[in-house]
């Protein structure tokens, strides 16, 4: 287990519900991620994890509830305004441009950090090309950062699964977010795979600093990974807290090993 | 020799009479590259972008104008007329119907198609307006190899030239810049376009934006050949071949498709007709393509379709 450094809260979720039509997929859930932490958000499937993150991204707009990100509280959002705001995040089952290259995909990440316009790029020279340049070493840099430095020309559909995640991984790091969302980063990867992917989370952690809320099944990689950890069931919060409260925790025993009623 | 050079010249009026469908075709395949719809409208853009340039033209001339200025002056009408109009396409028609099904999306386009073709004529008038920007007499080549030589038009070499600096240009903007990167991206996945901060509406704005510009490039070449009336709206029929044989996903194809329609229905006309009937030119296209979709229903270029179950 990891101790956080800072206490200043970046995110903080207050009292959200979503439902889709009769289905509740989130009843009043409220936590907070403090800045330079690794929060995990678990629970068993259906337990309303992804569709959290999504409130958190925008996708979703939450019927009730506020959320209070930098200092800016709002109801609702669009996600290119999340992404703007600093929001990054990677999908569960894996959503990269697949007909581009690692580097395109990588290189789409800097979208909002590239200023020049359609005009500009249309020439096909003056600033807009030389930002073109210096985005590349910034991508480069991350490339190398992932280890990817081989495939980065190869159009990332004919990838193994566990360098797809690794890519969707450099993508939103190319956004340089404030906060990383994470959905499920080591879902379907092999042992090797999943020390990997976790060693480059906890790299980015130290490295650049950057917060980082993910969702995980794999509950030895949640307990190293994160420093706290909130427990969602059927929607609802059913505890919040270090690893170690969490895994002593009836409720979250129960919920995990199904209880007689 | 008599017949090689009637096969030469019928060939050669082919190719670049197939590029002239290609210009069209190119429209549909960016916006379908783009967004993943069929724009049906594509041909009632080629006629409101020509009849926003014919018309905005002899106005400007009749009020004395110098011929050259007038036609840029009219090029950039045009041009604004095709971008109000990408915008209104994006915010009542596209924008209210994001993630809805593709064929409801194709469907839009076609409600899309008869709104654009009632008011652009309701706008602009409803006659045929000759149109002249480029030369339309021929060229006479190699008249000692054959005798009369091969008769080339010069309406459809520069129609040909012109298809292919764009297509030039369109590569490299969809290939080398962020906006051709975005576009790309969104075609792909667009909620990873969204989480990465690529604005879907803005870039649905570009990609028709682009589409109507091409519509004008379309109109400005066969607006002179056959001036600027309603029937320029058949066009996107003839396209269709061409996207069918070349693959709707690819820009190299609508090129590749429309040389190998207009060649085709040419000397299937040419060498064909006489023996059984005239007229293949019109139809020809279509078993051309219905054969294309029996070998390879992706089209030559077309992105492989793959369905994982």
């Amino acid at each position: 287990m990891r101790s956080p450094d800072v206490q200043e809260v970046l995110l903080s979720v207050e009292g959200v519900s979503l439902a889709f039509g009769g289905v509740k997929a989130l009843t009043g859930v409220s936590f907070d991620v403090r800045k330079g932490e690794i929060r995990a958000i678990i629970g068993p499937n259906g337990a309303g994890k992804t569709s959290m993150l999504n409130v958190i991204n925008g996708f979703y707009h939450p019927n009730q509830g506020s959320i209070t990100f930098k200092g800016q509280t709002r109801a609702r959002m669009r996600p290119f305004e999340a992404s703007r705001g600093g929001i990054a995040r990677t999908f569960q089952n894996v959503a990269l441009f697949k007909g581009m290259s690692a580097l395109d995909n990588i290189m789409a990440g800097r979208t909002l950090k590239m200023r020049y316009g359609l005009f500009w790029q249309a020439l096909r020279f003056g600033p807009a090309q030389r930002e073109e340049v210096e985005h590349r070493h910034r991508v480069e840099e991350i490339i190398d950062f992932l280890e990817i430095q081989a495939i980065r020309k190869v159009p990332v559909a004919r990838l193994p699964y566990g360098l797809q995640k690794r890519v969707e991984l450099g993508r939103a790091l190319a956004m340089e977010p404030d906060l990383l969302l994470l959905d499920e980063p080591m879902a379907g990867m092999n042992l090797e795979e999943k020390e990997d992917m976790s060693r480059f989370i906890i790299e980015v952690n130290d490295h650049y600093g950057t917060t980082i809320a993910l969702i995980e099944h794999d509950m030895g990689v949640v307990m190293d990974l994160s420093n706290r950890v909130v427990v969602l069931d059927h929607g609802v919060k059913i505890a919040d807290g270090t690893p170690d409260q969490v895994k002593r925790d009836q409720a979250v025993i129960d919920a995990y090993l199904g209880v007689a009623h | 020799m008599v017949l090689f050079g009637q096969f030469l010249e019928i060939l050669i009026g082919g190719l670049l009479s197939g590029v002239l469908y290609s210009l069209v075709a190119l429209g549909f395949v960016l916006i379908f590259k783009a967004s993943g719809v069929f724009n049906f409208a594509q041909g009632a853009m080629v006629l409101l972008a020509g009849l926003a340039l014919v018309r905005s033209l002899d106005l400007l001339v009749a009020n004395g104008f110098p011929f050259w200025t007038a036609i840029i002056l009219g090029l950039v009408f045009a041009g604004i007329i095709m971008a109000v109009t990408a915008w209104l396409v994006e915010r009542f028609v596209l924008g209210p119907l994001v993630n809805q099904d593709g064929l409801t999306l194709f469907m839009s386009t076609i409600g899309a198609t008869f709104v654009l073709e009632g008011a652009s004529q309701m706008i602009f008038g409803s006659d045929v307006y000759p149109l002249r920007l480029f030369p339309t007499d021929a060229w006479f080549l190699f008249e000692s190899s054959f005798p009369g030589g091969i008769l080339v038009n010069k309406l459809d070499v520069w129609g040909g030239l012109i298809a292919g600096i764009l297509v030039a240009g369109l590569a490299i903007f969809f290939q080398r810049t962020k906006t051709g990167r975005a576009l790309r991206a969104v075609a792909d996945d667009h909620a990873a376009a969204q989480s990465v901060g690529i604005p879907i509406s803005w870039i649905w704005f570009v990609v028709w934006l682009v589409a109507g510009l091409v519509a004008l490039v379309a109109a400005t070449v066969w607006g002179t050949k056959l001036g600027v009336q309603f029937s320029i709206t058949f066009l996107a029929l003839k396209a269709l071949p061409v996207l069918i044989i070349g693959g709707f996903t690819s820009i190299p194809g609508a090129i590749v498709g429309g040389l190998i329609v207009g060649a085709g229905e040419k000397l299937a006309e040419g060498f064909l007709g006489p023996h059984i009937g005239g007229g293949i030119e019109y139809w020809f296209a279509y078993v051309l393509a219905l054969a294309v979709l029996l070998v390879r229903p992706q089209g030559l270029f077309g992105e492989r379709i793959i369905e994982r179950i």
